[in-house]
């Protein structure tokens, strides 16, 4: 029997203490007509050595191609002391810290991953995570709407240069709350969000909040820092969507415009976590001190046993739902902890410099293979001006998704199709850079590229 | 006190094995938007950040470590199996965008459990895209409203829940628009049915459900119950949050569930990870297919293929950015591999042995349960009021004083009808002895209790830190470090 210890003395022992004849007698209280039958659709149990040749087999099929992808998800070195410290079992096996003093090892790695997350977007307090980017887009976007009563608005503005996936997760999440998202577009030759549509998706409205992004989806950056004073001067909160490696080269959103950003969320699956077919990952939040009561999900803080020693444990805890029930910030009830376990460790690991030499790599690699592609008949930029580890390619004279399947056949993933979900970028992909991109794998993607298109 | 790793740091040190070479200026960057400060992350060896995490680590109970008998949460065993086969370098590098032709292996295993799952809760159709109960609670929850919404059914406005329900449900059914109405308890533990009878009515959106219940029993009454709910129009909704105690044994579906949520990290041994990640995946019945979030994996042709917006039109839409939970997702279909059918209904079997012999003995040992007529589920409550009024100990105290014998105290305070209440939940991988050895523990406490109070209530003892004060952490706020916190760098390393 995996997994349970008892022998048979145990069990005849035990049912006999119990006073009942068999273990089906312990099930006598359920109506014999709720029974299951035989369970034809789950297959009979396998030895773990049968397991894993099941699952080597499967995992060998993923064939791990050369990945330009990323809309949202990066591959990145990841040092390898990270998962062995991360997967030990006093990590892995633990659950959330309801008795604080039992632990202390998970509770002061969260306020560590709260500090780092802090310092990286400039901000003066972080949460201990959220499930991804895309849902902490959502309850960054509640949080908003809840903490910003001046405004006695629920609209939100959402630029279409935010991914398309976020803006998704968000709709599902805010729909039955009442809230307008309202979208701001781009424009077609920067790619970015310009000045003038945010006026135009703010009117003469209020608004509870601005969402920006930095880069946005197409890889390029936003003029941030007259966007958040926009939106301040119009009474509304600002809402940053940061990637975190970016912000090793990027301006804190805790300094964009004259007053610093409200609210900054993002995907922290760039700090240490393996792609894995997209989760599980990160999501961070960070805001200002005096909007920590309003934040989601759970918050780890400082303080100080019976004996005047420096402790940690959850705080804010009057927000969450098993306290306030309905009335709760937010349902929410996990962290992501073995992710912020990971990230931690990342943050610590590379260090500020070698962190900053990943952005730096990222983009010299990006700005590399842009050129290098676009050197290519029939390859060309989509957008003009500055971006990290991203841009957008347009293809000329063969359908995108036929030249990302021939890529495909040569073990490259060469970005995303733009069509399903940009009307106007029929023709266009998303291809990314990052550290791993070196001269060797630029120049295998620009070759298979070159033949796609031919 | 641990240090913190920034007091561990030193300007200048570099971990040079993770260390790119210099890389070029990124002069196309404009000034304005560039970064003038880095920020202030520790600077240290990786032998430091190695040492500073694993002693961190064993600051901390574990199933691994520890017996954690935490009510509600199934701390079982996580089998390593689980870990290091969803950890393989294929499953790990695939991008969340991958087209499904550039591997198939991750979405045959996915394929795989959406269909093992649905087959063993009774449900027509389920999705993966739930990143944890919650969302799968909020999910279930808006799959609810949008059946009746597509019906023009509007005017339905009330979820209802049972007093005893875990919190998520009414924060999940207030974030779907809805108001949540509770049921009370009676004291047999089952849902009040005349109360349900008064409550039902056009107003009634659906039922939340948990069976077994969060206090530990059966819901007898749950044939009754979906009739009165269907009757007036409403859905039910289980909570998967129990479901370790039915496994294979009896199906949601079959009880007259119309949607559910399950919790892949209680019911499926996924880690816990010190507060997530998490997976909960959502089932349906044919009238709520439609609803189901996305993206899901459907077979077409012999070949396994996403299903998204595209072809899913009525979809509630997506949850996270991707897949949800991919590598929980893929954990679990190992465990369910190894496990197999008959695997699974030894998990019901002998979770609610241990469960049952444990209360019996602690009553044996005098210990009052909260429903003494009733069997207990994979779990059960002690209450602890006989001690308070007689020895002036709280739930609290004889937690904290458990840690000190090496246990992990139960659930505290949960659920709130019960005074104070310990929520015990010993599941399956527990061997006797260790159920034995729990008994002793608690019939020590309480013998300190009425011998020395006071040893229960500055407990715990033991461990590297005395009681915290969680008061003085929410009224005087510390959420992060700040370089006033550390002393200047010395050279000399703790």
């Amino acid at each position: 029997m995996p997994f349970i210890p008892h022998t048979e003395t145990d069990v005849r022992s035990m049912l006999d203490a119990i006073g009942v004849e068999d273990i089906d007698g312990l099930f006598d209280e359920i109506a014999g007509g709720l029974r299951a039958g035989e369970l034809e659709g789950v297959p009979e149990g396998m030895p773990e050595m049968a397991v894993n040749r099941l699952m080597e087999r499967r995992a060998a099929q993923e064939g791990r191609p050369l990945c330009f992808l990323g809309a949202g998800a990066y591959p990145h070195h990841i040092p390898q002391a990270i998962w062995q410290l991360t997967t030990r079992g006093e990590f892995y096996s633990a659950y959330t810290p309801y008795q604080a003093e039992a632990s202390q090892g998970t509770l002061q790695v969260t306020y560590e991953f709260q500090s780092m997350m802090a310092e990286l977007t400039g901000m003066e307090v972080s949460n201990a995570s959220l499930y991804d980017g895309g849902s902490a887009l959502a309850e960054a976007i509640l949080m908003a709407v809840r903490g910003n009563r001046k405004a006695k608005s629920k609209r939100v503005i959402v630029p279409r240069a935010v991914h398309p996936h976020y803006r998704d997760a968000t709709r599902t999440i805010v729909r039955n709350q009442g809230i307008e998202l309202v979208e701001a577009d781009f424009d077609r030759s920067t790619g970015t969000t310009p000045l003038e549509q945010l006026d135009s998706a703010l009117g003469d409205e209020p608004a509870a909040a601005v969402v920006i992004p930095q880069p946005n989806f197409f890889g390029r950056l936003e003029d941030v820092d007259a966007l958040t004073d926009r939106a301040h001067e119009c009474g509304a909160q600002v809402i940053a969507v940061a990637n975190p490696t970016a912000l090793a080269l990027l301006s804190p959103p805790g300094q964009w415009g004259g007053k610093g950003v409200d609210i900054v969320v993002g995907e922290g699956q760039p700090l240490g976590i393996p792609l894995s077919a997209g989760g599980p990952y990160v999501g961070f939040l960070c805001t200002r001190k005096n909007l920590a009561r309003q934040m989601p999900g759970r918050v780890v803080g400082r303080t100080v046993d019976a004996d005047g020693n420096t402790g940690y444990v959850m705080t804010l805890r009057a927000r969450e739902q098993d306290i306030r029930r309905s009335k709760a910030t937010s349902n929410i009830c996990t962290n992501q902890g073995l992710m912020v376990t990971a990230a931690t460790l990342y943050m610590s690991i590379m260090g500020p410099e070698g962190f900053e030499r990943v952005a730096r790599h990222c983009h010299a690699n990006a700005r590399a293979l842009r050129d290098e592609l676009c050197a290519i008949d029939g390859v060309s930029a989509a957008f003009d001006g500055p971006f990290f580890h991203e841009f957008v390619l347009r293809i000329d004279g063969r359908p995108v998704t036929d030249v990302l399947g021939d890529l495909a056949g040569e073990n490259i993933l060469g970005g995303l199709a733009l069509e399903p979900y940009y009307d106007n970028l029929g023709d266009a992909m998303l291809v990314c850079a990052t550290e791993l991109h070196g001269e060797d794998e630029r120049r295998a993607f620009a070759e298979a590229l070159a033949r796609a298109v031919a | 006190m641990t240090e913190l790793i920034f007091d561990h740091s030193h300007p200048g040190r570099s971990n040079d094995a993770q260390m790119l070479p210099p890389a070029p200026e990124p002069d196309d960057l404009p000034e304005a938007l560039r970064r003038s400060e880095r920020p202030r992350w520790p600077e240290v060896s990786e032998l430091q950040a190695v040492r500073h995490y694993t002693r961190l680590s064993q600051l901390n109970f574990s199933i691994d470590t520890h017996v954690y008998p935490l009510g509600s949460c199934t701390m079982k065993h996580n089998p390593r199996a689980c870990n290091a086969l969803a950890m393989l370098p294929g499953f790990l590098e695939r991008h969340p965008l991958a087209p499904p032709e550039a591997g198939q292996g991750y979405l045959a295993c996915m394929y795989d459990l959406q269909n093992i799952l649905a087959e063993v809760t009774g449900m027509r159709g389920v999705s993966l895209a739930p990143a944890a109960g919650a969302q799968g609670e909020f999910a279930g929850v808006s799959m609810i409203r949008a059946y009746h919404d597509a019906r023009g059914d509007t005017e339905r406005s009330e979820i209802l829940v049972p007093d005893a329900a875990h919190g998520t449900n009414p924060a999940s059914a207030s974030m779907c628009g809805y108001k949540a109405r509770e049921l009370p308890t009676d004291e047999e533990g089952d849902v009040d049915l005349d109360a349900l009878r008064d409550a039902v009515g056009p107003q009634t959106a659906g039922i939340m459900l948990t069976n077994p219940s969060t206090v530990g029993v059966f819901e007898r009454n749950i044939e009754e119950m979906a009739t009165i709910v269907h009757e007036a129009g409403g859905l039910l909704y289980y909570d998967g949050a129990n479901l370790n105690a039915i496994l294979g044994k009896v199906r949601p579906g079959d009880m007259g569930f119309d949607v559910i949520h399950l919790n892949l990290h209680k019911t499926f041994s996924t880690p816990h990870g010190g507060g997530g990640p998490g997976a909960g995946p959502v089932g349906v019945r044919e009238n709520l297919l439609p609803y189901l979030p996305t993206p899901m994996v459907a077979e077409e042709d012999g070949r396994y293929v996403w299903r998204t917006e595209a072809e899913c039109p009525d979809t509630i839409g997506r949850m996270t950015a991707f897949a949800g939970n991919a590598g929980v997702l893929l954990r679990a279909y190992v465990y369910i591999r190894m496990l197999g059918r008959r695997g699974m209904e030894r998990v019901a079997e002998y979770a609610t042995l241990n469960a049952n012999y444990l209360m019996t003995q602690l009553r044996e040992a005098g210990f009052e349960v909260a429903f003494p007529k009733r069997r207990a589920s994979h779990e059960f409550i002690v209450t602890l009021k006989r001690e308070h009024d007689q020895y002036g100990i709280s739930a609290m105290d004889f937690a904290k004083r458990m840690l000190d014998y090496g246990f992990h105290a139960p659930t505290m305070y949960f659920p709130l009808l019960v005074p104070e209440c310990l929520l015990i939940e010993p599941t399956e991988t527990e061997a006797k002895e260790d159920l034995d050895r729990l008994v002793e523990v608690f019939t020590t406490i309480r013998k300190e209790a009425e011998n020395n109070p006071e040893l229960l209530r500055t407990a715990p003892h033991t461990l590297p830190l005395r009681r915290l004060d969680e008061v003085r952490a929410a009224r005087d706020l510390h959420l992060r470090w700040s370089p006033e916190d550390s002393e200047p760098a010395t050279g000399t390393e703790g």
